[in-house]
């Protein structure tokens, strides 16, 4: 059953960690993008109408690289192109960045629940739903021998390709942001931008590519979410507050992408928590729900008091930056 | 911006403006608008096969109903949400002035909400009516600040980031409803509406006492931030904390007491919807309101008046494009796409009033 409880929770922890991966890049300069609930939104959305339209057109005879390299070039280029008009609105029309967020996610919720309840009609499919198991099934190919090692292998071995690349793509923008130049320029673009600017480095580029980056990379949570979790089926809000969670885990993290893969399975843990805590209620159980935000609210707060400054936001986070500002 | 060449300058730059005259604004900002409304026809157009003239009375409709057979069913619907996403707006625009970003009018609506239930469960039977109108309007403006003040404190006390905390606060205030209803909903998961405690229904209107309040609470806010030492108070610390201390205004009371006003009016909202409109509570009372107040108030430049502009418009594309969605036989998440693609836009604009592009040899100017 531990076994069990530790998978379930990294499951559930994949989504929030791609999200967050992705919102601590764009926060590394200087953008809170309050979008990433929508974003991720889109990304699963486009994900499943690249996956619907290759089910609909490959009928049965469907190639394994096609049928996964498809829904993932979808849902990245969903997830940029939301990530474009956000950075556009906010770093060359330096439009206020909350509200700008707030209307990317009702936008992006409404694209992912519109299409998501209208793609049967508006393509006149013969299928009754969006039920993309045999996509899933690809998606979800584990590695032969995790059921040969026994626990160890079923809780290292036993996931989908997306798990394992949320892990890789959390370390690689750990190494990138502390280690090398283009981390050391983004960071001080969020840091500073004027100093930033100063110094020869070209704000907007690199405002643009962390926000873009990033919004790719929370994409594809929503993508291991419809595939993986919930083996293809989409239906309209499931994905829920999980972008908002994963707002929460970048403040949990502290803004370090690898605390960020150890936290995702914290709060997929504590998401989890009240299936397997025997003799609780329907009713204490919703309680227990607010575990993960109950938990970044006190580590907003323990952070703020300590004023350590390694662990601080960005200092110029949701500032826009206008060079002739004096 | 343009790739810039060594020994070239820019082909454009960009100069801030403070020229432009509030009507040419709001041209900028009504053009954008009617633009951003014809692309939305666009989209309807590409979705349903409808033509634009179509779309346009099936929204009209929606929202106004057969007005000319005396049916004014559909117009209270529209005031009514009108009123309760502006009272929302309104709670965060004292927040908002002070450069507070109250993300959490949804928890705090809530939990005014919660309040208001628990007082119309509890005491309904108990209390006479008048006493328990008043009880439950303390109790949910009560609960209201109280989700307000928490954020507020540490804010004031430790600098924490409010933005996320009243993010956090807004899905605890979520979880606490979820357990009372199944709590109270006895295993179904709804609360049957309450007789008790009800907001007063004025010549056989139910939705009336929810505008007036409002009505009054626009005029209040406006009043207040326009007009009070307090509101004098609130735009000089969101100017410039410095330039507040300097003139001896205690920056963490102002915070704390901005934001007790904050939630209060939030909590306001909430009994609004419980004891005004549905007599009940469920997770989703709010529904993403509190989330869309917020791009109002700042829409509507924190002025109230506006305010109520911004806000009829937003309702009338929600109700109308959930319409056009109805009629077309698509899903209803339509009106979200559609008031996401104008408020980007409007948002947008923005840009065009506060800045012009100057471009090279300063000789072509561009009047954006």
């Amino acid at each position: 059953m531990i076994t069990q409880f530790i998978c379930r929770a990294i499951l559930l922890g994949v989504p929030l960690l791609y999200g967050s991966t992705g919102e601590i890049i764009t926060e590394k300069s200087g953008h809170l993008n309050l979008g990433i609930p929508g974003i991720m939104y889109v990304g699963a959305i486009s994900g499943v109408i690249g996956a619907f339209l290759y089910e609909g057109a490959a009928a049965g005879a469907m190639n394994g690289v096609l049928a996964v390299l498809i829904p993932f070039i979808c849902a990245v280029v969903g997830s940029i192109l939301m990530g474009l008009i956000y950075s556009f609105l906010t770093v060359t029309l330096r439009a206020n960045q909350n509200v700008t967020g707030l209307a990317i996610t009702t936008f992006g919720i409404g694209l992912g629940n519109f299409f998501g309840g209208s793609l049967v009609k508006l393509t006149s499919s013969d299928l009754p739903s969006i039920a993309l198991t045999k996509t899933s099934a690809f998606f979800s190919v584990k590695l032969p021998f995790a059921d040969s090692l026994g626990a160890v292998g079923e809780i290292l071995f036993s996931h989908d390709f997306l798990t394992y690349l949320a892990i890789i793509i959390a370390v690689l923008a750990s190494f990138v942001l502390n280690k090398t130049r283009v981390g050391l320029n983004l960071r001080s673009v969020g840091e500073n931008p004027a100093t930033a600017d100063a110094a020869g480095i070209n704000v907007t580029k690199y405002k643009y590519l962390a926000t873009c980056a990033g919004s790719a990379i929370a994409g594809l949570g929503g993508l291991q979410y419809v595939m993986s979790y919930a083996n293809g089926v989409w239906s309209n809000n499931a994905f829920g507050d999980r972008g908002w969670m994963a707002i929460a885990l970048v403040i949990f993290a502290l803004w370090k992408p690898s605390f960020a893969i150890f936290g995702s399975f914290v709060f997929g843990a504590l998401c989890n928590a009240n299936n397997y805590i025997q003799g609780l209620g329907t009713e204490t159980q919703e309680l227990f729900k607010m575990l993960p935000y109950v938990v970044t609210i006190v580590v907003l707060i323990i952070t703020s008091m300590r004023k350590k400054r390694e662990h601080q936001p960005p200092a110029s986070l949701g500032i826009s930056y206008f060079r002739e500002d004096r | 911006m343009a790739k810039v060449k060594h020994h070239r300058e820019p082909l454009f730059h960009i100069v801030k403006r403070d020229d432009m005259v509030w009507w040419q604004a709001w041209l900028v900002r009504i053009a954008t608008i009617v633009i951003s409304v014809f692309l939305m026809g666009l989209l309807s157009k590409m979705l349903t096969e409808k033509s634009l003239l179509e779309t346009f009375e099936i929204m009209y409709r929606g929202v106004f109903g057969r007005i000319e057979t005396g049916s004014t069913v559909m117009l209270w619907k529209y005031l009514q949400e009108i009123a309760i996403l502006l009272c929302l707006a309104l709670a965060l625009t004292p927040a908002f002035k002070m450069k507070f970003w109250n993300c959490g009018a949804e928890g705090q609506a809530l939990i005014g909400g919660f309040a208001s239930m628990i007082c119309m469960i509890e005491l309904g039977k108990t209390l006479s009516y008048p006493v328990l109108l008043a009880v439950i309007a303390v109790t949910s403006m009560l609960a209201g600040a109280l989700w307000g003040l928490i954020p507020a404190v540490f804010k004031a006390l430790f600098n924490t980031n409010e933005t996320l905390f009243t993010l956090m606060m807004n899905y605890i205030a979520t979880q606490i409803i979820a357990y009372y209803v199944y709590l109270k909903g006895g295993g179904s998961n709804i609360i049957q509406p309450v007789a008790e405690g009800n907001l007063p229904t004025i010549g056989g209107n139910r939705y009336l006492v929810n505008i007036l309040v409002v009505a009054l609470l626009t005029v209040f806010v406006y009043v207040y931030l326009k007009y009070s030492k307090h509101g004098y108070e609130i735009s000089v610390v969101g100017e410039s904390q410095n330039t507040a201390r300097y003139i001896g205004i205690n920056v963490k009371k102002v915070i704390i007491r901005t934001m007790a006003i904050s939630g209060a009016l939030c909590g306001v909202a909430g009994m609004l919807l419980v004891a005004g409109t549905d007599h009940s509570i469920n997770t989703n009372t709010v529904g993403g309101q509190g989330f869309t107040a917020i791009m109002v108030s700042w829409l509507g430049q924190f002025n109230p008046f506006i305010m109520v502009f911004m806000t009829g418009l937003i309702c009338f594309l929600r109700l109308g494009a959930g319409k056009v969605a109805d009629t077309c036989m698509l899903n209803s998440a339509f009106a979200d796409i559609v008031v996401g693609i104008v408020i980007l836009c409007v948002v947008g604009c923005e840009f065009l009033i506060r800045y012009s592009i100057k471009f090279r040899h300063g000789k072509k100017e561009v009047k954006a």
